[in-house]
């Protein structure tokens, strides 16, 4: 996705920590991490579990649904986004939440229900970078996009 | 811990504050250092313990002439200055110094001197929050509060609510940016910058600095001001990610902060009588009262309509005018520590009446971390 001036939203650099997460949204997966020893999932990547210390971790692909936890709406003019915006945070089924935007549906909050059921999509940005987004899930209740905002 | 036996005897702000374009950011943790050490009727040559946040320690002491032999450059935000009292308070009773100088300064309207907001792309905010689009504080500490307002049916006006009573207090403060009264309607009808949240549901864009000198309670009487006596103190962080926060509709490090505070000082809320909630946006008032205990969860929005917290209720909540009307300069911990100061000294603008217990409360990040202090005018 490009802004105004062809301006483009910050892309991530992968560590060797987060490199698997990465690798897995290029691929069209969610991967999440979960401890096998006290069998917590959990986000952002790390190699140890961030609830009971364990490094004996590994990685799952994640359902990619979720739900919509809470966000805001942004109004302000911001190089690489088109105004107003929500930037959200999901609560995956999984129970690891991850912040996100919100697609395929109108930027507003009539159309943005909290608790409201959603699925991962992923957009590719550039040879290394594939970002995961939600949208409402198929077959929920939601306003579809006007005019293709996204 | 001994927390009880330190005081504060010496607190100032920068000379002016608002708009100094003649100032860097270090020069005005200079000026805020110079008025505070005038206040405490020291020099530089008297000072031997240094903690600041913006700025580097070894900067600041060499700047403004001090030889430490303590040095606390703890930097967590717009809190960094409660958790400096905090470690401040234990290295006097250690014996590692005696007479401890902590600084603020800012140029955050101004920007001169100083660096800019960004986020390093390969750390974890730069990964997995900066690409969705939050463009600093006001798009990113304001997520929670959907999840908070739909738990406990909380509304835009409980929001309002907070930045027109905090208005009142600051139209009794001479050096309160914003004086004139305010009405919930203007609140809810100014700009929207990241729904829900509004211009006037933000705090200022200033600059300003401010400073402390804490020593031990035996010493406090020697100094020309009022001791204030630190009774209790607390800290904790819980993640530089908001996303990653345990509940959005609570702060575990306002929590587990205040928690400590209020045991180590052996105190009660009932024995509270006037209180700072750091406030850069105008949910934070609502989190402070319910994580630091004041009413239970979800009894915020009520307590704070029903004029508690305004002039002549029970408990005066950011009697400056707090960030939303007084002044914010990014980090705005240590304003309120000095409103903190001055009412137990009884010289506040907005002056509560007998006042013996104050608690200043703060907030680093995007509820990152939280850093508390109990203060008492009366010798423990």
């Amino acid at each position: 996705m490009s802004g105004p001036g062809g301006a483009t939203r910050p892309i991530p650099q992968p560590t060797p920590e987060t490199e698997h997460f990465w690798e897995g949204t290029k691929a069209g997966e969610l991967r999440i991490q979960r401890c096998q020893d006290c069998e917590g999932a959990y986000f952002p990547p790390r190699p140890f579990c961030p609830h009971c210390s364990s490094r004996n971790v590994a990685v799952e692909v994640a359902s990619g649904r979720a739900t919509l936890y809470s966000y805001v709406i942004h109004h302000r003019e911001v190089p690489g986004f088109e105004s107003p915006y929500a930037i959200a945070v999901v609560e995956l089924e999984e129970g690891p939440r991850m912040m996100t935007n919100i697609v395929d549906c109108e930027q507003t909050p009539e159309a943005l229900e909290l608790d409201m059921a959603l699925e991962v999509t992923f957009e590719e940005q550039d040879d290394t970078i594939t970002l995961p987004f939600f949208r409402p899930a198929e077959g929920s209740q939601s306003r579809p996009a006007a005019g293709g905002a996204r | 811990m001994k927390q009880k036996s330190v005081a504060v005897v010496g607190a100032a702000e920068t000379t002016d504050l608002g708009k100094i374009p003649n100032l860097s950011q270090i020069g005005l943790h200079a000026d805020a250092a110079l008025n505070a050490m005038a206040d405490a009727g020291l020099t530089a040559k008297d000072i031997d313990g240094i903690a600041c946040a913006g700025e580097s320690p070894t900067n600041l002491a060499q700047y403004l002439g001090i030889v430490p032999t303590w040095v606390d450059g703890t930097a967590v935000g717009g809190c960094s200055f409660m958790l400096h009292v905090r470690h401040a308070a234990a290295a006097i009773n250690e014996g590692l110094a005696s007479t401890i100088l902590i600084t603020h300064g800012e140029s955050g309207r101004s920007r001169v001197g100083v660096g800019g907001w960004s986020m390093a792309r390969a750390s974890l905010n730069g990964q997995f929050e900066m690409p969705y689009g939050p463009m600093g504080p006001p798009t990113l500490f304001t997520i929670p509060w959907l999840r908070y307002a739909k738990t406990y049916g909380a509304t835009e006006e409980d929001l309002a609510n907070v930045a027109v009573i905090q208005r009142e207090w600051a139209a009794l403060n001479p050096r309160a940016s914003f004086r004139d009264p305010l009405t919930t309607d203007e609140v809810l009808g100014s700009r929207m910058i990241a729904w829900p949240f509004r211009k006037l549901l933000c705090c200022l864009v200033t600059d300003g600095g401010g400073a402390l000198i804490v020593t031990s309670a035996d010493r406090a009487k020697d100094f020309p001001q009022k001791p204030v006596y630190v009774l209790g103190t607390g800290e904790s962080v819980e993640t530089p990610m908001v996303s990653q926060m345990d509940d959005f509709t609570t702060s575990r490090a306002f929590r587990v902060s205040g928690e400590k505070a209020f045991a180590e000082a052996g105190i009660t809320h009932d024995d509270v009588d006037h209180l700072m909630i750091y406030d850069a946006f105008a949910h934070l008032p609502i989190y402070g009262l319910e994580d630091l205990g004041f009413v239970g969860r979800g009894e915020a929005p009520d307590f704070i309509r029903e004029r508690n917290t305004a002039i002549g209720g029970k408990l005066p909540l950011n009697t400056n005018g707090g960030g939303l009307s007084y002044m914010h300069s990014g980090m705005y911990g240590m304003y309120a520590l000095q409103e903190s100061v001055r009412q137990m000294r009884g010289i506040a603008p907005a002056q509560v009446e007998g006042a013996e217990i104050s608690i200043a409360h703060g907030v680093g990040g995007m509820f990152a971390a939280s850093g508390t202090i109990v203060f008492s005018n009366v010798e423990p």
